[in-house]
C-alpha cells in the first residue's frame, strides 16, 4: 500500500483491461516521474474523450458527432456494409484501404455461455439499415473463431430472405485468431477473395 | 508438480491481456482446469485454433502459481466444426458446455464421468443421429444423475409409493421435492406432465434412444420445459445458455 493518491492511481490503472497489479504500479511510477506537462495533456485528453466521444448513431463505430466520419463520407460505397464485432475491427480493415463501403459494429458476438444472445447485439439496427434496399451486399467480418463463425451463421440466416449477397472474408485468416491481429496482406486477400455464404 | 499431460474438452475461452486467452477445459483426469493459452489470439499462433470451445484436445500443461500454462495442444477431435454452420445446434452445444462447467464447481477435482458424458453428448450432437433437443435433455438429466440429483421417476419422491402408470393420463411432478409424487402427497403447484412425457424422461435418463426417438414433439417440448425447470431449481445459479437455445420446431 502507498500513500493516498499514489495508491488511488495504482488502483485506477489496475482496473484497465490487460493491466495487472504490477503493470499498474509500473505505469503509476512512470507517470509520477514524467514531465507534469505530459501528464496534464494525458489527463486533458481523457476528460475530452468522456465529453466528445460517443457511438455513431448509424453504424455503432466510435464517433465525435452524431455520425462517424465513415458514415458521413459521401464517397463511400452505399451498396456494401461490412459487419464487424468492435470499433477496433473497423480500424483494422480501414488500414488495408481495400474496402470502400460502410460498416456496422455489432458490439460483440453471440456468446450464450456469457449470457450474450442476438438481442444483446446491434442486429435490429442492422436490419433497419437494410430496409430501404440500397444495400446489396453484406460482408460478415466477425472474427475467424468459433463464436465469430456462429454469429456469422446466425446473421446469414436472417439476411438470406432479404435477397442480399451475403459474403464472408475468405478463409486464409487463421482460425482462432482476432481480426485485429491479421496482417494487412492477409486481411486484404481475405477481403478480395470473399466467398458467398450459403445457409 | 511441473509438467503434466491430459486430454479434455475446451469449455470456454476468455480474453486475457493483449493476445492471450484463459482456456477452461474439462479434462479426463484433472477435472476442470483453467489455463493460459499464450499468444493464441495472434493469427500466427501455433495452436490458437485448437483451443476453441468444443474441441477435444490433448494437452501438455505447466503448473503455474495461479493459472496453469498450456505448452502443447493437439486436436483429438474438433467437435465444434459442424456446429458453427448450424446455429440451433451451436446453442444446444453451448448449453452443454456451460452445464458441464457448472457441474464441476471445484477446479482440479477429478470428474471423469462428467467428462465422458460430455464427450458422448457432443459426439451425438455432431452425428445428428437424434434430435438436438433430446441430446441436450439426456445430457442435462444425466449430469444431474452424476451429481446425485436425478429426479425420482419410478416412485413417489415423498412417500415411496410406486408411481401411478396410467399411460394415457397425466402425473404429478414436483420440482422442489425432486420428482414424481403420488396423488395423496401431491403438493400445491406441482406440474402435471403427460405420462408419456415422464416415460420420455425415463428413456433419456436410461439411454433408451429407441423410445426417445419415437416420442412425439409435444412430449419432447414438455420434457424440455420440465428438465430446464428442474435443473435451474437444483443449481444455485441459472444456466444462462439455456435461455438462448433455439429449437427448429
Ligand atoms: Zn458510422
Ligand atoms: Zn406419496
Amino acid at each position: 500500500m502507498y500513500e493516498g493518491v499514489v495508491q488511488s492511481l495504482i488502483d485506477e490503472l489496475g482496473r484497465l483491461p490487460g493491466i495487472g497489479p504490477k503493470g499498474a504500479q509500473r505505469i503509476a511510477f512512470h507517470l509520477i516521474a514524467a514531465d507534469p506537462a505530459d501528464v496534464r495533456r494525458l489527463a486533458a485528453t481523457l476528460v475530452e474523450m468522456t465529453q466528445r466521444v460517443r457511438f455513431c448513431s448509424t453504424c455503432g463505430n466510435v464517433a465525435q458527432e452524431d455520425e462517424c466520419q465513415i458514415c458521413r463520407d459521401q464517397r463511400r460505397d452505399l451498396s456494401v456494409i461490412c459487419v464487424v464485432e468492435e470499433p477496433k475491427d473497423v480500424a483494422a480493415i480501414e488500414k488495408i484501404r481495400e474496402f470502400r463501403g460502410r460498416y456496422h459494429v455489432l458490439g460483440g458476438v453471440i456468446s450464450p455461455i456469457d449470457g450474450i444472445g442476438p438481442d444483446d447485439l446491434r442486429i435490429r439496427e442492422l436490419m433497419a439499415r437494410l430496409a430501404d434496399g440500397e444495400v446489396t451486399e453484406v460482408i460478415l467480418a466477425t472474427d475467424p473463431n468459433l463464436e465469430g463463425e456462429a454469429t456469422a451463421t446466425y446473421l446469414a440466416r436472417m439476411l438470406k430472405p432479404l435477397g442480399l449477397r451475403v459474403t464472408r472474408p475468405a478463409s486464409g485468416l487463421p482460425v482462432g485468431g482476432d481480426l485485429e491481429y491479421a496482417d494487412e496482406v492477409t486481411l486484404g486477400r481475405a477481403f478480395e477473395g470473399r466467398r458467398l455464404l450459403d445457409v | 508438480m511441473g509438467l503434466y499431460g491430459d486430454d479434455g474438452i475446451v469449455l470456454r475461452t476468455q480474453k486475457l491481456g493483449e493476445a492471450d486467452r484463459i482456456i477452461t477445459i474439462l479434462t479426463r483426469h484433472h477435472g476442470r482446469v483453467r489455463a493460459v493459452g499464450k499468444g493464441v489470439r495472434r493469427t500466427k499462433s501455433r495452436f490458437g485454433a485448437r483451443l476453441e470451445p468444443f474441441t477435444h484436445v490433448d494437452l501438455l500443461l505447466h503448473t503455474g502459481r495461479s493459472l496453469d500454462v498450456i505448452t502443447q495442444a493437439e486436436t483429438v477431435r474438433p467437435y465444434g466444426a459442424p456446429f458453427v454452420t448450424d446455429y440451433p445446434r451451436y446453442t444446444v452445444g453451448t448449453a452443454m458446455l456451460e452445464t458441464a462447467e457448472r457441474f464441476t464447481p471445484q477446479e482440479k477435482e477429478p470428474a471423469m464421468r462428467q467428462f465422458l458424458l460430455l464427450v458422448g453428448g457432443l459426439r451425438a450432437l455432431g452425428d445428428d443421429s437424434h434430435e438436438p433437443r433430446l441430446v441436450l435433455d439426456a445430457f442435462l438429466l444425466r449430469s444431474l444423475a452424476i451429481a446425485g440429483y436425478a429426479p425420482a421417476l419410478d416412485e413417489c419422491v415423498l412417500c415411496g409409493a410406486p408411481a401411478p402408470t396410467d399411460a394415457g393420463g397425466s402425473l404429478a411432478f414436483a420440482v422442489p421435492a425432486g420428482g414424481l409424487t403420488c396423488r395423496s402427497c401431491r403438493p400445491a403447484g406441482a406440474a402435471t406432465p403427460a405420462a408419456r412425457t415422464v416415460a420420455l424422461m425415463r428413456a433419456l435418463l436410461a439411454g433408451d434412444w429407441a423410445t426417445a426417438d419415437a416420442s412425439e414433439r409435444r412430449h419432447q417440448a414438455e420434457c424440455s420445459g420440465l428438465v430446464a425447470a428442474y435443473l435451474q431449481w437444483h443449481l444455485e445459479h441459472a444456466i444462462r445458455s439455456l435461455r438462448h437455445v433455439e429449437h427448429l420446431h
